[in-house]
């Protein structure tokens, strides 16, 4: 196990060296001067010296990457060049939001993926089973923008229950005040303002952790262990919640892992549509600002996220998996 | 029913005289939610062609006249801000989303299938380098690359093809190099090599033919992930710049008037949402009828 530990370990460095480099090498794909492009036309000359030398360009490439790379060591991503703050600043102000979202909707999607697929695996071809494969099926091919749209169409501008757009308190704030007070208000007005985000973000992965649940339920319920365990005179909870569900969620869990990196590409689209205030629109707005250095930072911040989270789920899998811990 | 089908066909005694072609195209056609995927596709590829004996009306025309009639009449689903027909835009729109997801196929597929053969056949060094890359590229979240990639090329098509094309190698050269470590040991690989082939020739000639079903089954769903990603940039205002017609930045356009005429955006939505839907059926009924063991 340790040996597996250590090579997943090496591993995790290494992609992260490329991830540095590709991050890096970003704004060099630029089509001719990235500070002409940054600064516009109407600069001067004296101006796009000067940002040339803020942002090392005038440097050779190994320096630049040199010097890149060991800023990020120490955690800093030089500063935004229209807000005038150092990039980790406005990161870290924005981060949270998309956190919460993002955890809302990877909640979701397992609950719901989960429970679906189980019952659709144990009643399989019922009208259960019918009615939410093909909700899963649709909910793969829906584009997350549209269903966010049509959520705010029906729940909000049809029927007014829940805000189109916007964020709350911070969950972890309302619960704070909620401990000191008893006045709940605060969560619940964050619950109203999350619910539809992170249901749109939250659809699609759902769909697809439901339909794998089902088919690897399936595939283990037909092994031999099972009807043994069935022939022992197990109820249909002991042999589906020991038996067959341990061995059926090695594969779930490395697609539930691999979700985070969709949910927080998702949330750039859905932090779009309901005004959230997450790294999703930051990264919008700067890239229309051409403010490359945030671009970055937040490029370089998601694959470092989802790098450290597939991590975690590899060796995850090999407490689940005792073939991956032994070989 | 899929998976009795698919035992029966690992039963199924192998009969020489229907070939592989013959026989998935057998089992397809027994598929119906593939057939519907089929049927999908088929429409839209029609669509695309025929685009200007099928579209009512100039796709590109502005008649302030005529802006945000809603769905009936002359302009069966309406007009949209500038008065342009939105079944025309849709039709054209089509072309876009078809030619995005057959380019980004093609360049995807042919990036990821030359590094799995290459990573599969060669091992060693290059197997370690190419799929260490393909680690790095999987790092990223596919819309966030994308979006950077488009952020510092600029907007526009052939940004958008170079951007997802970058994006989606990773799938084909891992599925390649997973069916090459399996053939390099098969015995015509032997033959070929003890003949004296080279190692390009026998990639190209032996395994590469070898490895095409996987692909296939990739191409599809690839085909519905291009489209949707393509869809997605547009919407953010990076893809497809106006006046054409691309599905993703109508729909963003539409957004505006969400609350007086939502027709604008809703139309647009349903034509991503059932072309994708076409592209996946089609895609997961290629995959049960070419390979029954690559379910996922």
């Amino acid at each position: 196990m340790s040996r597996y530990i250590v090579q997943r370990l090496l591993h995790t460095v290494l992609v992260l060296f490329g991830v540095s480099l590709l991050t890096f090498a970003l704004i060099h794909l630029t089509p001719g001067d990235p500070v002409l492009v940054m600064l516009g036309q109407d600069a001067t000359p004296s101006e796009l010296e000067r940002l040339r030398h803020l942002l090392g360009l005038d440097q050779p490439l190994y320096v630049q990457y040199l010097q890149y790379i060991s800023r990020l060591a120490t955690g800093q991503m030089g500063d935004s060049i229209f807000q005038h703050q150092p990039v980790t600043k406005l990161i870290g102000d924005r981060f949270p939001a998309t956190v919460e979202l993002t955890l809302a909707a990877m909640l979701i999607a397992i609950v719901v993926g989960m429970l679906t697929g189980i019952i659709s695996a144990v009643v399989p071809y019922s009208i259960f089973d019918v009615t939410a494969m093909l909700l899963a099926l649709a909910g793969v091919a829906m584009p997350v923008f549209w269903m966010g749209m049509l959520a705010i169409l029906l729940f909000s501008l049809q029927l007014g229950w829940l805000p189109s757009f916007g964020r709350g308190e911070p969950i972890v704030s309302a619960v704070q005040y909620w401990i000191r007070s008893g006045d709940a208000s605060d969560i619940l007005d964050a619950l109203r303002h999350l619910i539809l985000p992170a249901v749109t973000l939250g659809a699609f992965s759902a769909a697809l952790i439901s339909r794998l649940v089902r088919s690897a339920l399936l595939e283990v319920l037909n092994q031999d262990y099972v009807r043994t365990a069935r022939a022992k005179g197990l109820g249909q909870a002991p042999v589906i919640g020991r038996h067959a569900l341990p061995n059926a969620m090695i594969p779930v869990v490395t697609v539930i892992g691999l979700q985070v990196g969709t949910l927080l590409g998702g949330a750039v689209l859905a932090e779009t549509i309901f005004a959230w205030p997450g790294i999703g629109r930051l990264l919008i707005q700067a890239i229309s600002q051409r403010d490359y250095p945030l671009v970055q930072g937040i490029v370089m911040l998601t694959a470092l996220a989802v790098s450290l989270i597939n991590l975690v789920v590899d060796l995850l899998y090999g407490v689940i998996n005792p073939r991956v811990r032994y070989g | 029913m899929v998976e009795t089908a698919t035992i029966g066909a690992l039963r199924a005694p192998a009969r020489p005289a229907a070939s592989n072609t013959a026989r998935a195209w057998a089992r397809l056609r027994r598929n119906r939610a593939a057939l519907a995927g089929l049927v999908i596709v088929a429409t839209l590829v029609f669509a695309a062609i025929f685009a200007p004996f099928l579209a009512p009306h100039n796709p590109y025309l502005v008649s302030l006249d005529t802006r945000l009639l809603p769905p009936g009449g002359e302009h069966v689903l309406g007009t949209d801000e500038l008065g342009r027909d939105i079944l025309s835009r849709l039709i054209y729109g089509a072309r876009v989303a078809l030619w995005v997801g057959m380019v980004t196929v093609f360049l995807s597929g042919l990036i990821g299938i030359s590094g799995g053969l290459v990573a599969g056949y060669l091992g060693g060094y290059w197997d370690a380098i190419i799929m260490r890359l393909v680690d790095v590229f999987l790092a990223f979240p596919v819309i966030i690359l994308a979006i950077a990639i488009v952020a510092v090329r600029g907007p526009g098509l052939t940004n958008v093809l170079i951007a997802l094309a970058l994006v989606y190698w990773t799938s084909y050269a891992r599925v390649a190099r997973g069916t090459v470590l399996l053939l390099r040991e098969e015995e015509y690989t032997w033959a070929a090599r003890t003949l004296g082939a080279s190692p390009v020739r026998i990639m190209l000639r032996h395994l590469l033919p070898n490895a095409l079903a996987p692909m296939i089954v990739l191409a599809s769903l690839g085909m519905g992930n291009a489209i949707l990603a393509e869809a997605a940039l547009s919407f953010l205002g990076l893809g497809i710049q106006p006046p054409e017609a691309s599905w993703g930045s109508m729909l963003n356009f539409g957004m505006q008037f969400l609350r007086d005429a939502s027709f604008l955006s809703t139309f647009p939505g349903l034509a991503i949402f059932v072309t994708v839907l076409g592209f996946n059926l089609l895609g997961d009924g290629l995959r049960d009828a070419l390979d029954p063991r690559m379910r996922t």
